[in-house]
């Protein structure tokens, strides 16, 4: 299999947000538990340090302002994941 | 994919509640010329839209339009304030309440509910920008037909911002209209 490396970085990413979506979903009815807010915690630690490997290396992940996008205007580019499946 | 801020775009405030307004601001909410109707007619061209110009405005509309549903959402929630069934009811709000509450529903300002079929979507995307135009256009006078029915000047600053907007949305997708028009003459298409 070939191998690419941004499908994995992309991979990884969407598993530690995963994460983070469940466990905030949970501590949404569960505030006080908190083994749960130490792995909430983690998961968005994990998440964002990957957001901005992804930022440096690929390009900018979200509109209106949340990315800065270095040198030239990168959003329109492609590809685009409602399009690839990924 | 999609995630919530805990801002407001802009600012939303009310001199004092007002049913009457609360009950026109619907067209806004859940109308054919709505910020709902506006988000999801742009959003679900995104995957159709052929170049990344034209699938980035589309997307970047959509999404700041889900916002102004938000604010125009809080803006009719300020002005229902605590009301009772009563003055609802002289509001012409008595049905609303019957069936909702105080709570926001996508209905229009006399309480026709929101259907697909105010919005299209092509795979032409030549179609699809042109009708976004007439949108813009249509949520403009709508807007301005709301600061009409107004005299409180907070509600009326909220809603020329609302206006402002739609008149820059109509210039953005003009320009995307204008680059797809320029990519597909380049190329011989039928
Ligand atoms: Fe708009």
């Amino acid at each position: 299999m070939a191998v690419n490396p941004v499908a994995d970085l992309v991979r990884e990413m969407q598993t530690w947000h995963f994460v983070a979506l469940e466990l905030n979903l949970f501590l949404d009815t569960h505030p006080a538990n908190r083994r749960a807010l130490e792995d909430y915690n983690r998961a968005a630690r994990r998440f964002r340090e990957l957001w901005e490997r992804y930022e440096r290396e690929v390009g900018p992940l979200m509109d209106h302002g949340f990315s800065e996008s270095p040198g030239e205007w990168q959003w329109p580019k492609g590809p685009w994941p409602i399009n690839t499946g990924m | 994919m999609w995630v919530y801020v805990k801002q407001l775009e802009y600012p939303v405030r009310v001199s004092r509640p007002d049913l009457e307004m609360a009950k026109n601001i619907f067209a806004q909410f859940g109308g054919p010329d709505s910020e709902f109707s506006a988000s999801w007619r742009y959003l679900t061209q995104a995957w159709i839209m052929p170049s990344g110009v034209a699938k980035s405005i589309v997307i970047d509309i959509g999404t700041e339009e889900l916002a102004h549903l938000e604010m125009v959402g809080t803006m009719i929630d300020l002005l229902l304030g605590d009301a009772t069934p009563e003055q609802m009811d002289k509001a012409g709000l008595g049905a609303h309440y019957v069936e909702h509450g105080r709570s926001l529903f996508l209905h229009d300002a006399a309480g026709v509910p929101w259907t697909s079929s105010y919005v299209q979507a092509h795979d032409d995307p030549i179609t699809n920008l042109r009708e976004n135009m007439a949108a813009e256009q249509k949520a403009r006078t709508t807007y301005e037909h709301l600061i009409c029915k107004t005299n409180d000047e907070q509600v009326r600053k909220t809603l020329a911002w609302l206006r402002e907007r739609e008149v820059v949305h109509f210039q953005r997708f003009g320009e995307a209209l204008d680059r797809v028009q320029e990519r597909m003459s380049r190329r011989p298409h039928f």
